[in-house]
């Protein structure tokens, strides 16, 4: 659900990165983090274990320039991947205006990641939300490794409804940013469409 | 969508900033936000700029959320005060209307009695302005004359944001 200041001019995004526990999506904030002019972002907050997990949620604001006179900005956010964090999750999809499902590639998370996107459609529907009716893109991380799984294979079972998906290796950078534009673009098609 | 967009206009923005402007005054208060239950920051006065109030909006929206899961499991509808006690500085956090979060910074010049009060008599008058934005929103949509701004907007415009 944006925020739209007439006041101070602004339009207010959220997106959350969402997917298996160590699937990458702590590692494409980061990234984005890294490569982001310091005008453009604020601080990245992330609430952690002590083994660097994600307890709670991470937090980063990016703002992405003027469109008509309004300032842009997206405030991205991960869910804890871990299955027992399941209750947070859930309060992290709250006002959610577009999601990326980061998928891992690995043959042995397969599971995880159809587990993983059943939940995010689950915990969707009890928050009111459609996941075909929102902007929604998924990612194919880890494809440098050995043990990816082919492509083809993956979108079979992952992108049933044809969504835009990206492959992905979020620890050198690749396809992190081309995810995120398209997942803002979405978003700002949406709002269009719903004016 | 779940719930309605939130859209804050000119005249509603300008009654909310007296409002709390005035229980800055009246409560010996450091600073006070007013945060969507989204993580949005909606507005802030005092000495809001020593703060990342970006961050502080989407933290304070997430506890929140997080003390309304706990409310929840113990069979309450939600928590609407929550306070954070600190050495130097202490945090009111309340909800207000149902939909958004107030947040009262203050330290020893003040107290926890006489920021409660001060609240509980703003939180009335920010409901009626919210309550009214929320009809006025409503109303926009019905009658179709929102102003949006992205009815005008191209492909090219979205495209531009990200060459």
């Amino acid at each position: 659900m944006s925020f739209i200041n007439y006041a101070s001019r602004e339009i207010n995004c959220k997106i959350v990165y969402y997917g298996p526990g160590l699937c990458g999506k702590t590692t494409n904030l980061q990234y984005v983090y890294q490569k982001t002019a310091a005008d453009a972002k604020g601080k990245m907050i992330s609430l952690a274990t002590e083994t660097e997990r994600t307890l709670f949620f991470d937090f980063l604001p990016l703002s992405l320039g003027e469109i008509r006179g309004f300032k842009t900005r997206f405030h991205l956010y991960t869910v804890p991947g871990q299955v027992f964090y399941d209750a947070s999750r859930k309060l992290i999809l709250k006002g959610v205006d577009g999601v990326v499902f980061v998928a891992d590639s690995q043959e042995e998370r397969y599971d995880a990641n159809i587990e993983s996107l059943d939940n995010l459609r689950f915990n969707l529907e009890e928050q009111g939300y459609d996941l075909d009716k929102i902007p929604f893109i998924i990612q194919y991380n880890k494809r440098d490794l050995p043990n990816a799984m082919p492509l083809e294979e993956l979108r079979k079972d992952l992108n049933l409804t044809g969504v835009p998906d990206f492959e992905a290796c979020a620890a050198t950078g690749e396809g992190v940013f081309e995810t995120l534009k398209a997942v803002a673009k979405l978003i700002l098609v949406d709002l269009k469409k719903g004016s | 969508m779940a719930s309605p967009q939130l859209v804050m206009y000119d005249e509603e923005f300008r009654q909310i900033n007296i409002v709390i402007d005035k229980l800055l005054r009246e409560a010996n208060a450091k600073v006070i936000f007013l945060v969507d239950k989204n993580g949005q920051l909606i507005s802030g006065v005092g000495e809001v700029e020593r703060f990342d109030t970006t961050s502080l909006a989407s933290l304070t929206a997430g506890n929140i959320a997080a003390t309304g899961g706990l409310a929840k499991l113990i069979g309450e509808k939600e928590f609407s005060i929550l306070f954070h006690e600190g050495e130097k500085d202490n945090l009111h956090i309340s909800i207000v209307g149902g939909r958004v979060i107030l947040v009262v910074l203050f330290d020893s010049r003040s107290s926890l009695g006489l920021v409660r009060l001060r609240v509980k008599k703003a939180s009335d008058e920010l409901t009626v302005i919210f309550d009214g934005l929320m009809q006025k929103a409503e109303e926009k949509e019905k009658s179709g004359t929102t102003d949006f701004p992205f009815a005008e907007i191209t492909d090219d415009d979205i495209d531009n944001l990200f060459s």
